[in-house]
């Protein structure tokens, strides 16, 4: 069930979104400063924690990242880049904290078929509700930061809830909480804002020119935000999209295009009643029947005999 | 004046009927029938939102999503065996050409104007060959998207590309079968061609009349 201390504000495959009761809530953010991130994983051992879930033990294929994707138990996974700056000449370690973004205007939400399987809260947390969840597959689609994953156990999608059973009670997510270096923060959307200028005013000060904040406008801005020292390439960051939206593919399939499509179903049906009606039935005429009976009847007196069409009185 | 007067032929002596489909093939036409109104249903049902209490004729959303593919397989092998027995009669020739030309009196349904026809006129072979072209799409990107068996096989991009045709074809295939069930319901004395496997000797005088011919001489083309 949908958290009952949050209020609605979409609904996946439904209309009948509640009105809000209560007043609007305020929107929070994630701060993920990935300029102070030592990539000790506690917030993958925190979020495992919290959640109650326990990741396979798996193997080492020499790099860092453990596990080596998103899976169904770890919806938040550090990833651990090597990038050669041109500028500077120095390798550069770059670990972002992967994991939903909880978008304003969520792809996966749009895609799913499953009314309530996927809802956003007015605080801007994106959250799947697995009993309405039919393991379909869509939110994988619909996604632009490749984030759900499907479990192979009951075939329902996961992914990060911004810890909202937590928020709903005024605690801040597992992750934010274990973080020994305050990388990750967590607070109102504007808060959040306010921090990341500072952060980025002292990494321009220290020679990060193009230090940023990643909120990226194509998907109406993020839930979850980072502060990237090279914010102009945002793909270095193990594959962050330089300007996500919901893939115009998904925007044809479960947008405009689902209302035409049964729109013109209904219109063949109808046009096909319209025609019966404008032009009666195609009916066998006597006629017909007699011209059918001679020409059999002639033909086999031609060729007498052979394997012709059953003919009865 | 608002009166007509119908002259009527006295009824036929003889009722001839013309034998179409073996049992074998309205079986196959039957189970291919119903599975796709199965495979529609289910599929309309993830399509759009305010279809998707149709989930509850297959036994909620999850076995929805989990009997259709399954489905799609019946229906791709089922199939399969209508297109062995009829891809020959589908071929196209000069006929079709000219019936096509004058789709006009074909909705009007004004038949002696048009070319008299061997078994299958344009329309039936455009269904035909439709429904094969886009059986097989359907088939193809529905393995894409069956992500519990198919899933992380290609890129997610590829899967958005899959999922897009996949409903772009089921739409254009329901279309067309809305068409084909119109048809046998409009052109009477059809739906006994795929009941009992037989037509009234009338009935393919008026439709296919050079098809008729041929039954008479025993199957065989003319001047064998």
């Amino acid at each position: 069930m949908a958290n009952q201390s949050l209020n609605l504000l979409r609904r996946s495959a439904s209309t009948d979104v509640p009105a809000v009761a209560g007043g609007a809530q305020i929107e929070v953010a994630k701060l993920i400063d990935v300029s102070k991130c030592i990539g000790c994983k506690a917030c993958q051992a925190a979020c495992l924690e919290w959640n109650d879930l326990r990741e396979e033990v798996g193997v080492n294929t020499g790099v860092y990242d453990n596990p080596h994707d998103l899976t169904p138990h770890s919806w938040t996974l550090m990833r651990f880049a090597e990038w050669d700056n041109p500028d500077t000449g120095n390798m550069e370690w770059l670990i972002r904290k992967d994991g939903c973004m909880h978008c304003s205007d969520p792809g996966c939400l749009k895609a799913c078929p499953a009314p309530g399987a996927i809802v956003q809260y007015t605080n801007g947390i994106v959250d799947f509700i697995h009993e309405n969840c039919i393991g379909c597959g869509y939110c994988l689609k619909g996604c632009p930061f490749n984030i759900p994953r499907i479990s192979k156990v009951d075939h329902k999608a996961y992914k990060c809830s911004l810890c909202s059973d937590r928020v709903a009670v005024g605690q801040g997510p597992a992750c934010a909480k274990a973080c020994p270096t305050t990388a990750i923060m967590f607070g109102t959307k504007d808060a959040m804002k306010a921090q990341a200028e500072k952060r980025i005013v002292d990494l321009k000060s220290r020679g990060y020119a193009n230090a940023g904040l990643y909120d990226p406008a194509g998907v109406g801005g993020t839930h979850v935000m980072y502060v990237l020292h090279h914010n102009d390439k945002p793909e270095i960051y193990a594959g962050l999209p330089h300007e996500p939206k919901i893939s115009p593919l998904v925007a044809a399939w479960k947008g405009t295009g689902k209302v035409l499509a049964l729109g013109a179903l209904a219109f063949a049906a109808i046009g096909a009643f319209v025609h019966h009606t404008v032009v009666g039935a195609n009916r066998v005429s006597e006629h017909d029947e007699e011209n059918a009976a001679e020409l059999i009847e002639a033909t086999r007196a031609k060729t007498s005999g052979g394997d012709g069409p059953e003919a009865r009185v | 004046m608002a009166i007509d007067i119908e002259h009527r032929a006295p009824a036929a002596r003889e009722r001839t009927y013309v034998h179409r489909y073996s049992a074998f093939a309205r079986v196959n036409h039957w189970i291919t029938a119903l599975t796709f109104v199965a495979l529609a249903l289910s599929g309309l049902a993830l399509f759009h939102p305010s279809l998707f209490f149709l989930t509850g004729l297959f036994g909620g959303g999850a076995l929805t999503r989990v009997i259709h593919p399954w489905l799609g397989v019946l229906l791709v092998i089922s199939f399969f065996g209508m297109f062995l027995q009829f891809w020959r009669a589908n071929l196209w020739n000069q006929d079709d050409t000219k019936w096509i030309s004058k789709i006009g009196d074909v909705v009007k349904g004004d038949e002696e104007k048009l070319p008299e026809l061997e078994k299958y006129n344009a329309g039936q072979k455009g269904v035909f060959w439709g429904q094969s072209l886009m059986i097989l799409v359907l088939f193809c990107s529905g393995l894409i998207i069956w992500d519990q068996y198919f899933g992380g096989y290609v890129s997610i991009d590829t899967n958005r590309l899959a999922a897009l045709v996949h409903a772009v074809m089921a739409f254009f295939a329901i279309l067309l079968i809305v068409v084909h069930v119109y048809a046998g319901i409009w052109v009477r004395g059809t739906v006994s061609s795929m009941t009992q496997g037989r037509v009234t000797g009338g009935w393919a005088w008026r439709h296919h009349r050079k098809w008729l011919r041929r039954e008479a001489r025993g199957g065989k083309e003319a001047g064998e």
